[in-house]
């Protein structure tokens, strides 16, 4: 089996016209399965875009992005939906349903795989919840959350229907140095143990540590590509 | 609720919850789906006590055919009709019978100053066979001059007011300058255009409308004999009286005149409008609650569409609100316009009655009407990028 994310050539722009801006230029990248990657780079340097655009939430405009063995330029938007149900992602700020315990919001990654009765995804979203250390808090809505247990509960939203990729987008910046160690430990354990492919947005050094694979953007070129000290372990 | 609306729709109920997360927001929209329905339940009522009216004025009489002016619309107006005709209808085979009938309109002042606009029903007191049956028994007694049967449920007449009088001890009143006495009583009540009822033969009609004349009544009454085919016998008839007449069965002039009434008289038609302002209320407050709630929801939505659901999930999430409000909004709405029928009728003498499909008609067009609110609000969806979530 080929690695899950190939990128070849890939460029991107925004706007039009004169105001039309690069903000990709050229990138060729594979990275590969159960791998943890980190990207890192100054504001601005395309490190979103180019998880956008792995992610299906981007339509790629020139160059070619193999995604599970699927080419994604010129996807159609239903295939582009159910691909990103392949995914897990993990953002910046939490995007929990306030009207929804933590439970339900869990459930919901599970709903639209579809899989299991009401119980059976009841259980998974608590046995999720359970491993990220908020056992007790299932019942609870996001306004009677802190910001690192929405965090956390984001974050097992994006783990629980088993993602063959996750995508995250600074997922350690609402968390304390425990949280934030214990889930990229939680995603490298899932990247061991199923295979799952971490692609990683962070400037938190601690994360560095145990990242396979560490490369840098700036101005929308990759210019760095080493590995990480979890490679090692 | 919550399993209910789960088992319904095979998801969680994102919609129930949402509404119900903000209380007071799903209150003002429940309170604003309540107030449409209530709206366009008493338009309805009203558009039905007229209905009601039509049905009530036709009561003193019965017949197989009616056989009106071609501009008459109603039992009231129109041309008058030849009496001489109605000898040409009785010589067609199969007609059991006929008789003129006459109906004008006065007004009666009471002693007590107060005054009620009375139908006037003239009618030959030998032709009790075309009275209605709460009139039939009492007709026979109009024989003598300056006898009525007087209605006794006209509206401004409080219950009671009137004494107990029949034949034995008649009620003495005047009425169009003529001194009149009422022998018996029958119950119509009011209507849109006059107070109550009263019949008299067509003699003492004449006295009471003395611009009026024997030989032009205001409709003929025919019956058919039985056994024989009653369109055939009027067609035959039809073919007989000639042109610039109308030959309907009773029920069908009752539907046509209950038509003309909705549909063209300024007063159905402003009734008939508020039946549209009522909808119109409850799509404006039912679009503007989703429509703030998808826009309070844009990343919650967009989330979601990360996530991979498709278009048809938030349609039934926005659907599934909009049908939340119309139940929620229906029961109360319900509730509240039944309690003000009865105030109304009470107070106006009008049938305002809650017909059973009614209840149904407007639950549907409360589901209707937010299911467009919906469609409508589901535009702001579009804004839910979840590219803009990163």
């Amino acid at each position: 089996m080929g690695d899950p994310i190939v990128i070849s050539g890939l460029s991107h722009w925004f706007g039009a016209g004169e105001a039309r801006k690069q903000a990709l230029f050229d990138i060729d990248l594979r990275v590969a399965r159960g791998s943890l990657t980190v990207l890192m780079g100054p504001s601005g340097s395309g490190k979103t875009t180019l998880l956008t655009l792995i992610g299906c939430l981007r339509d790629v405009q020139a160059g070619s992005v193999r995604l599970l063995g699927t080419e994604l330029h010129g996807l159609a938007p239903p295939a582009q939906v159910r691909m990103r149900r392949r995914l897990g992602f993990i953002f910046q700020g939490h995007n929990l349903h306030e009207a929804l315990s933590a439970r339900q919001n869990v459930r919901m990654a599970l709903g639209v795989q579809g899989r299991g009765d009401p119980r059976a995804q009841d259980r998974a979203a608590e046995h999720m919840l359970g491993l990220l250390g908020l056992a007790e808090r299932v019942a609870y809505l996001p306004a009677n959350l802190s910001g690192g247990q929405k965090q956390r509960v984001a974050i097992a939203r994006a783990l629980v229907a088993n993602p063959e990729v996750v995508l995250a987008d600074e997922p350690t910046a609402a968390l304390d140095l425990d949280s934030g160690l214990n889930m990229v430990r939680l995603l490298r354990r899932l990247g061991r143990a199923r295979g799952t492919t971490s692609v990683m947005v962070t400037h938190d050094p601690r994360i560095l540590d145990l990242a396979d694979r560490i490369l840098t953007l700036e101005d929308g070129r990759l210019v760095g590509d080493r590995p990480g000290k979890g490679a090692e372990i | 609720m919550t399993r209910l609306l789960a088992a319904l729709f095979g998801r969680l109920p994102i919609g129930w919850l949402q509404l119900g997360h903000n209380r007071m927001r799903m209150a003002a929209a429940v309170v604003g789906v309540a107030f449409a329905n209530v709206l366009v339940m008493m338009q309805l009522g009203i558009l039905g006590a007229i209905g009601g009216t039509v049905d009530r004025s036709y009561a003193p009489v019965r017949a197989d055919i009616l056989v009106s002016a071609s501009d008459a619309s109603t039992l009231s107006d129109g041309s008058p009709v030849a009496r001489a005709l109605m000898y040409r209808a009785l010589a067609v085979p199969g007609v059991a019978g006929a008789a003129p009938l006459y109906v004008g309109r006065a007004d009666w002042t009471r002693p007590d100053g107060t005054t009620a606009v009375l139908h006037v029903y003239g009618l030959l007191p030998e032709a009790a066979g075309f009275a209605g049956p709460a009139a039939a028994a009492g007709l026979p007694l109009l024989t003598r001059a300056d006898t009525v049967l007087l209605d006794r449920r006209i509206r401004s007449v409080r219950p009671g007011s009137l004494p107990n009088f029949d034949a034995r001890a008649p009620l003495e009143f005047e009425l169009q300058g003529l001194r009149l006495s009422a022998v018996g009583s029958f119950e119509v009540g009011g209507g849109i255009t006059a107070d109550g009822a009263l019949i008299a033969s067509d003699q003492t009609f004449l006295r009471l409308f003395p611009r009026r004349i024997a030989g032009a009544p205001s409709h003929l009454l025919i019956d058919i004999a039985p056994g024989v085919d009653p369109a055939a016998v009027a067609a035959q008839v039809a073919a007989v009286l000639g042109r610039g007449l109308q030959l309907r069965p009773m029920a069908e002039a009752m539907a046509a005149d209950r038509h003309y009434q909705i549909t063209q008289r300024p007063v159905g038609v402003v009734f008939g409008f508020g039946v549209f302002i009522g909808l119109l209320v409850g799509l404006v407050i039912v679009y503007q609650v989703l429509s703030t709630d998808v826009a309070d929801h844009l990343r919650e939505y967009a989330t979601f569409k990360a996530m991979g659901y498709p278009p048809r999930f938030f349609l039934s999430v926005i659907f599934e609100e909009a049908l939340v409000l119309a139940v929620a909004g229906f029961v109360p709405g319900m509730a509240l316009a039944t309690l003000l029928y009865q105030i109304l009728e009470r107070a106006s003498g009008l049938p305002v009655v809650m017909t059973p499909e009614r209840p149904v008609l407007v639950f549907l067009g409360t589901v209707l009407a937010c299911t467009i609110s919906g469609a409508l609000a589901t535009r702001r969806l579009a804004a839910a990028d979840p590219a803009d979530l990163y």
